[in-house]
This record gives structure tokens, sequence and C-alpha cells, in this order.
């Protein structure tokens, strides 16, 4: 290995594994669950991201083989789920959000209609909830 | 050189996952322990990554790749339970 891409591979290791730890203190810093959101998205895009790349500059020519391929199918994989993942979890904590707040003002009935498919009008994705509705009438 | 940045590596990690164990245990919404839970998967497969660096051998991929796999697949399943109080409608 050459002492120009040994730097590189030290370089993409410092910065990856920073960026995991300001995720990280972000998610147990920050005031409410939805910007706690905000850092370990960027630990799980930046942070892994760069030690892959890392680690993928390390293990190229070394061995048989030319470039190493391993790394590219674990980031194209986590490039792909990051966004799911945080879509859902931005949904969960919403839900719970909102069911929480109907029962502080007492409508407990709203609150229990967050759960089911019948959402109320003033959830905020109403009419995603109800298009699922029209698709799936008797699903349950 | 690169010794020294594994080095480094190894303890940012260490204390992202021991904020990440924070969160977890503490979390005052259930959402926030699912996003800790998740978010200590990441850093458990960049920590391999650097074993596997550090060891310069390619068996740790494997467990990278399962590692991710299972944290995403348990990350939706959680999210789901919470958001119909099912799994598979």
């Amino acid at each position: 290995m050459s002492p120009v891409s040994e730097m590189v591979v030290a370089a993409l290791i410092v910065l990856g594994a920073l960026f995991v730890f300001l995720g990280s203190i972000g998610l147990a810093r920050l005031p409410d669950f939805l910007t706690r959101l905000h850092g370990p998205t960027k630990a799980t895009t930046i942070g892994v991201g760069a030690i892959l790349l890392a680690s993928a500059i390390f293990f190229s020519g070394s061995e048989s083989t030319a470039v190493s391929l391993h790394e590219l199918a674990i980031l194209l994989f986590l490039f792909i789920t990051a966004p799911i993942t945080a879509h859902l979890l931005a949904k969960a904590g919403l839900h719970r959000q909102a069911r929480s707040a109907m029962r502080a003002a007492g409508d407990d009935e709203a609150a229990d209609r967050v759960m089911t498919r019948e959402s109320a009008p003033s959830e905020p994705d109403a009419g995603c909830q109800r298009a699922n509705d029209e698709r799936a009438p008797a699903d349950r | 050189m690169l010794n020294a940045a594994l080095e480094i590596a190894f303890v940012l990690i260490a204390a992202a996952q021991a904020l990440n164990l924070y969160r977890l245990l503490r979390g005052p919404d259930l959402c926030d322990r699912i996003l800790a839970l998740d978010t200590l998967g990441i850093s458990a497969i960049a920590l391999l990554l650097l074993f596997g660096i550090r060891s310069a051998s390619t068996a740790y991929f494997e467990a990278a790749l399962l590692l991710a796999l299972l944290g995403f697949v348990g990350t939706v399943a959680l999210c789901k339970f919470l958001l119909r109080g099912d799994i598979i409608e």
C-alpha cells in the first residue's frame, strides 16, 4: 500500500468515525424526537459511507481482486434503507404525538381513531389514510 | 498512521455507542428507543468494518451486511407495530 493511499484511508476513517460520533451526540442531546431523528441519519450516510470508502480503498488491489465490491453492496443497501427507516420513524413519532395531544385535549375517541384506519380529519396524513381505505375496504 | 487513525476511530465509535445506549435506556418515548437501537446497529456496522481493516481480512463484510439487513427489518417491524398495533396485516 502506497503512503498516499494510506493517508487517504486514515483520513476517511477518522472523518467517518467523527460523523458517527457527532450523530450520536445529536441523538443524545437534541430536545425533541423529530430533531433527534436528524442526527443519526447523517451518521448513517456520511459516517458509515466514509468508512466503507476507506475500506474499499484499503482492500482494492491488495489481494486477487482489483476492486473490492463487498463495500458497494453494504453502501447501496444502507443508502437505500436509510430514508425508508427515517420516514417510518418520523411517521410513528407524529402519530404518537397526535394521539397524546388528543388524549390531553380529552378527545379519547379521536385518539383511538388514530390507530385504526378511519383517522380524524385533523390528522396530518388523513388523505393518505383515506386512499388506503379505498384500496382495501375489507382488509381487517 | 493507519493504526493511529484506527485507534482514534475505535474510541470515537465506542463513545458514540455509549451515547446511543444512554438514549436507548432513557428515551422518553418508544420512538426514541427504536431510533437509538437503529443507530446502535449502524455504529456496530462501522465498528465491524474497522475491525476488518485492522485485521486485513474480508470475513467481516458478510457480518456487516447481515447486521445492516437485520437492523433495517427490525426497525421497520417496530415502526409498523407502533403505527398499526400489528406488524403484518
